[in-house]
């Protein structure tokens, strides 16, 4: 039932991002990334992370798709342009990512031993356990990052404020 | 999973077809209600030719969106444009599934009375509004017509901004109960009837007004109807909509009461337990007792459904200048106060740890 489960939105999520990429109009790509956040919270969810997915949800594919979309209504952007990129692109891009991935691929193959293991459906964090790490055992450094968030956001108002 | 997996399968299944069947059913009720009750309200009759008192009037209506032509603008963007009244009717319909309805009955294993009974129950219905704002987004986008992109672009803005009031505005209540999970917070409210709701002993009246005022901006219901005011915009982002596409849109919309009506009950007054508390004396009867408790939630969610048609009847529409102040310079501060006045009185009453 997990993996079944998991197959399926995993599935949804790569084929959400490569139709992210993919897609020529703003607004298919904006939907694509909302469907890759939703099943995200899903393998969260399988993971036992019920606060993080609903989390997952109410801010990645609420808040912030919504003014993505919103932007992109506003400014009524058009398709994109396909653009014939530069040769070197080509000839350095491909080996150079597939060299990315082989490297991140070895590493994770021959260091599996100290990242600790996860099985689907097995373990459940609720959100009286998150918050007791939260505001007991981390509450210096959640304060500290709620702060820094705070000073990001009068910085946005000092920002987008007119000159009078 | 301690029960089968294809009996549980099978009735989960029931209980889905149960609730989405009588949950559009009371949507079309509510509809008939609306237009009697505003009906007496400006003095005329409201629906009363289809059947004993208009009561088959849903049904007709019903069946007149289904045969009417279902008509496709030229030069709409197809695919959102067919997508976002499912999306709008989906979010609807998926937000009453963590709703309990009744008390704690178990029968094979299953809760009887709730589709799904989750920890995370209300961050759930938190997460289903706040992706319900696609389904209006999305068809003013794709209509391609102003007024429709002028209704969306204030449906976008007003919801986004009163979902944080809401938000803040249910703090208060689980502060109170320590659970997110909405069968705990009922239990909290349950032991001394209409005492200890939150409403009134809880001392949450000011988080219920918030939530209230809150909800009515969420489902775009008057006095904060603005993405569909028709002196402005003809009828706003559902305008290029016709047949059942356009009539999704408005079973979303009374859909949506009716969950607001539900949360509300289930928050601020004690879902379905007796206001009476212990006066009275506990059937033992299992059926008796199931049955008392749907009557009671019934009863409190046809209170809050009426007040959203009472509401509607007597205040004219805000302005946008003020619907936008009134959410961010009223609400929102206020909600912050109730957060850190319950967290005080909450902290206060605790043993020292």
């Amino acid at each position: 039932m997990h993996l079944a489960l998991f197959i399926i939105f995993a599935g949804l999520c790569v084929a959400g991002a490569l139709n992210l990429l993919l897609q020529r109009h703003p607004i298919n790509s904006a939907l694509s990334l909302i469907v890759v956040m939703s099943s995200l919270a899903v393998l969260y969810l399988l993971l036992g992370a019920e606060f993080l997915a609903a989390a997952q949800v109410i801010v990645y594919s609420g808040a912030i798709m919504v003014l993505f979309t919103f932007v992109i209504m506003l400014l009524n952007a058009g398709k994109e342009e396909r653009t014939h990129g530069s040769k070197l692109a080509y000839i350095a891009g491909f080996p150079g990512a597939a060299a990315l991935l082989g490297l991140l691929a070895f590493i994770f193959i021959s260091r599996r031993s100290s990242f600790g293991q996860a099985r689907l459906g097995e373990y459940l964090a609720t959100t009286s356990d998150l918050s007791r790490v939260l505001f007991k055992d981390l509450l210096l450094p959640f304060e500290v990052t709620s702060v820094l968030i705070l000073i990001a956001i009068l910085g946005a108002v000092a920002l987008a404020r007119k000159e009078h | 999973m301690e029960t089968h997996l294809i009996p549980f399968l099978l009735i989960n299944l029931a209980k889905v077809i149960v609730v989405v069947v009588i949950f559009l059913m009371s949507v079309a009720y509510t509809v008939l209600l609306e237009r009697k009750l505003v009906g007496r309200i400006q003095n005329r009759w409201g629906p009363s030719r289809v059947g004993p008192f208009g009561l088959l009037q849903p049904l007709v209506d019903g069946a007149k969106l289904f045969l009417k032509e279902d008509l496709m603008p030229e030069a709409v963007y197809r695919p959102l444009y067919i997508l976002a009244p499912i999306i709008a009717l989906g979010c609807a319909l998926m937000s009453i599934s963590v709703v309990p309805f009744g008390s704690d009955i178990k029968w094979h294993g299953v809760q009887l009375f709730e589709i799904s009974d989750t920890n995370i129950g209300l961050l759930i219905l938190l997460g289903i509004t706040s992706v319900g704002v696609y389904g209006i987004a999305l068809s003013g986008w794709s209509s391609n017509n102003k007024y429709s992109l002028l209704g969306a672009l204030r449906a976008s803005a007003q919801v986004i901004s009163y979902e944080l009031a809401l938000g803040l505005s249910l703090v208060g209540v689980v502060l109170r109960s320590g659970s997110l999970r909405l069968r705990d917070i009922v239990g909290v409210q349950a032991t001394h009837g209409l005492l200890s709701w939150n409403f009134f002993g809880g001392f949450q009246f000011v988080a219920f007004f918030i939530y209230l005022m809150a909800a009515y901006a969420e489902t775009n219901r008057s006095p904060f109807d603005l993405p569909e005011a028709e002196s402005e915009l003809t009828a706003g982002y559902h305008t290029e909509y016709s047949s059942m596409k356009f009539a999704m849109f408005f079973m979303a919309e009374y859909g949506n009461m009716i969950t607001v009506g539900c949360v509300a009950t289930l928050l601020f007054f004690g879902g379905w337990t007796s206001p009476f508390g212990n006066l009275l004396p506990q059937p033992h009867n299992q059926i008796l007792i199931s049955l008392l408790s749907i009557f009671w939630f019934v009863i409190k969610v046809f209170g809050f459904l009426f007040l959203y048609i009472w509401v509607r009847g007597t205040l004219p529409r805000f302005r946008y200048d003020q619907l936008m102040g009134f959410g961010w310079k009223f609400l929102v501060p206020v909600a912050v106060a109730n957060i850190v006045v319950t967290s005080f009185c909450i902290g206060l009453r605790l043993p020292m740890q």
